[in-house]
């Protein structure tokens, strides 16, 4: 089981690196859609400054998305998918496996860049630490609500739209945390509740979706 | 890649089985059973169901009505147990163009016998005369040597039950004859093959099962009736 | 018991229900109407558009009821692979969206009046955004793929996770709103209800659950014969 798990991250690892890009194109996005705020809000600092954390998590909740359809795709198109839900190794495992995959290349470097964001934003140091660890737990959360959709739009019309309308509502737990957390370290405040929830998040997420993701796959490969 | 018999092969047997696609029967009361040693050829025109069945037996797909036995256990009780001792070639050949041909058996190898060692991929792919392919990119292969690599993950990973849709697309005559040669040496083992065909494949005392004895008309007046009768 | 789904019983079930589902719909959408708009008193405070509540209420408690209905035919399916239940849930969720559709819209024609805003982000409109979302999101999922039952199948599985995460959803916006909300904001369930208001608001509540009914069998209907079609120009083709 657990040399299934390391089988599948290390060939989705390879996979990512051979076809490049997908890393580069996901933290650009990142990056630009930031950056796109002070010409939409203005420039002034106190308004960077109270939106910082809130423009860091919706960017990074769309850009999360960007790649999200991919993640099955091509194994269900060139019949891999078939081979992987037979087993031996659990489906749940496999899945678990690939989601690991998908944020070490997706939303790894989110976590990475969003500090640097932030001195764009002018947030206020105090909250650079919160930041990254509230990334570190929430962004595997939305990989894993993700795999849901992404296994679910598998052979569907326009997958990559209709991802979207499926994912973003289930984002807003994680969204409205994550926020809150990064807030509260800015104004100082305790932040423990946030962290602790958004970490039951991550828990429930890691324990549900590979499970909800697996029955989706065996039923898009039926 | 052994040359010991499988120790683990029983007898793979369907009972009852019916196969729905898109509201529409396939196939229904199909039995079939297959002993260690045997091979059962499917035949019947395209839409008849033999990729169908195979799913059905491969456990990819649920059968409408029907039971898998292996050993006289049910299959569905335990699915990963069933992918650990059957291998299923479809009509993909599920191979990235970005990895090399030994990452891409070797893969599936560590995945379905913990083995993927390059000595098995290596003496897998010389079974089918294409060794030096070790370290070609998938998307350098022509259709024939993809056909070739999907069908050494048979070797690479030994299970008792072989599921083969179709394996001799896109293969000339000579390969034609090393699968046929491969399937008979298998067969010798204990092992079990069931394989559909548009082609000639010679499988030598296959039990054959013709795809369209089993299809069921559409017939809503029909099945209005039955429901009557049982209600 | 369904050996080729053959949903003939339950078409005689549905024939049978729906001129009684369609009268009681008739008649308790009258009695409801005229004791709503007429026979109850208005608010002390929030005079004639207190009776936007006798809509806006009952719309709100069909949203949440339609999605707990469609999660618990989706699971009979999943399990069962009844597909009965499976027209339910793709005849359901249009009728649900539009009553949370009707929520929000009512929602917003009282508060224009009584918060001199048509929207708030309160937590309660918040949650039933999202559900709206969640709604579409089903419905725009059931309709993507070219073979019904893949749409089926997966639109069972979204409901399923769907009604997992409502609790969730509900919790975060709750937590958000209180962070965010300024107290003073009147919310809509005032102190406790006038008796002469609780006549209205229930007759509505039934009104609504037996148009449910009936505009659900009506499309289950609509769905079975289409399904018939498709079935009969296939044997064309398959012979």
């Amino acid at each position: 089981m657990i040399a299934g798990f390391g089988a599948i991250v290390a060939r989705d690892l390879r996979l990512a690196l051979r076809q490049g890009s997908d890393s580069l194109m996901v933290v650009t996005f990142f990056v630009l859609t930031v950056v796109l705020f002070p010409f939409g809000v203005g420039p002034e600092a106190g308004i960077l400054e109270r939106i910082s954390a809130g423009v860091l998590w919706v960017t990074a909740l769309l850009a999360s998305m960007l790649s999200l359809d991919r993640l099955f795709q091509t194994d269900y198109e060139d019949g891999s998918l078939d081979l992987m839900t037979r087993g031996p190794a659990p489906l749940g495992v496999l899945v678990l496996g690939k989601v690991t995959a998908h944020w070490l290349t997706t939303g790894l470097p989110l976590l990475l860049a969003a500090p640097v964001l932030a001195v764009l934003l002018n947030m206020n140091a105090a909250g650079f630490g919160v930041l990254v660890l509230a990334f570190l737990i929430g962004t595997p959360t939305l990989s894993l609500i993700g795999a849901v959709g992404a296994a679910l739009v598998l052979g569907a019309r326009r997958g990559g739209v209709l991802l979207s309308l499926l994912v973003l509502p289930l984002y807003i737990p994680v969204l409205v945390f994550g926020v809150s957390a990064v807030d509260a370290a800015v104004m100082d405040l305790p932040v423990r509740a946030q962290l602790l929830i958004l970490g039951g998040f991550l828990f429930a997420a890691a324990a549900l979706c590979p499970w909800a993701t697996a029955a989706a796959l065996r039923q898009a490969v039926e | 890649m052994t040359d010991q018999a499988f120790d683990d092969a029983a007898e793979f047997a369907g009972r009852g089985l019916a196969c729905i696609r898109g509201e529409r029967i396939v196939f229904a009361d199909l039995d079939f059973s297959l002993a260690p040693g045997e091979a059962i050829l499917l035949l019947g025109p395209n839409g008849s169901g033999k990729s169908s069945l195979l799913r059905v037996m491969a456990g990819l797909l649920r059968p409408a009505a029907g039971a898998l036995t292996w050993g006289g256990a049910p299959v569905a009780e335990d699915p990963e147990a069933h992918g650990g001792r059957s291998r299923y070639i479809g009509h993909h050949d599920a191979i990235k163009p970005v990895l090399t041909v030994r990452e891409n058996v070797g893969f599936w190898s560590s995945l379905w016998s913990g083995d993927g060692s390059t000595a098995t991929v290596q003496r897998a792919l010389a079974a089918f005369g294409i060794a030096h392919l070790l370290d070609v990119p998938g998307r350098w292969l022509s259709a024939g040597q993809k056909r070739r690599v999907n069908l050494s993950r048979l070797l690479a990973a030994p299970a008792p039950l072989w599921l083969l849709d179709e394996p001799t697309t896109a293969l000339d005559r000579a390969t034609v004859a090393v699968v046929e040669g491969l399937i008979a040496e298998h067969r010798a083992r204990g092992g079990m093959v069931v394989l559909s065909t548009h082609t000639d494949v010679a499988l030598p005392g296959a039990k054959v099962l013709q795809m369209d004895d089993f299809t069921v008309p559409m017939d809503w007046a029909g099945l209005d009736a039955a429901e009557e009768a049982l209600s | 018991m369904h050996r080729f789904a053959n949903p003939n019983r339950f078409l005689k079930l549905a024939n049978a229900i729906l001129p009684w589902a369609a009268g009681a719909t008739v008649i308790l959408l009258l009695a409801g109407l005229y004791f709503s708009l007429v026979a109850s008193p208005e608010d002390y405070q929030q005079g004639a558009t207190v009776r936007i509540m006798y809509v806006h209420v009952p719309a709100a408690w069909m949203a949440l009821f339609v999605y707990t209905a469609m999660a618990v035919a989706s699971a009979v399916a999943l399990i069962w692979k009844h597909p009965v239940s499976d027209l339910f849930a793709k005849a359901a969720s249009p009728v649900g969206a539009a009553f949370t559709f009707i929520a929000l819209a009512t929602g917003a024609f009282w508060g224009k009046p009584m918060w001199g805003t048509w929207w708030v982000w309160d937590a309660r409109l918040t949650s039933m955004l999202i559900l709206f979302f969640l709604y579409l999101g089903h419905m725009a999922l059931m309709n993507a793929f070219d073979d019904p039952q893949r749409g089926f199948r997966a639109a069972a599985v979204l409901a399923l996770v769907g009604v997992v995460n409502v609790p969730i959803i509900k919790f975060s916006v709750d937590w958000w709103n209180t962070l965010h909300q300024p107290a003073s904001v009147v919310r809509m369930d005032g102190p406790a209800i006038d008796p002469a208001m609780m006549t209205p608001l229930l007759l509505m509540a039934f009104a609504f659950k037996a148009y449910f009914v009936t505009v659900v069998l009506l499309r289950m209907r609509g769905e079975i014969a289409e399904a018939k079609v498709r079935a009969i120009s296939m044997s064309q083709v398959h012979g």
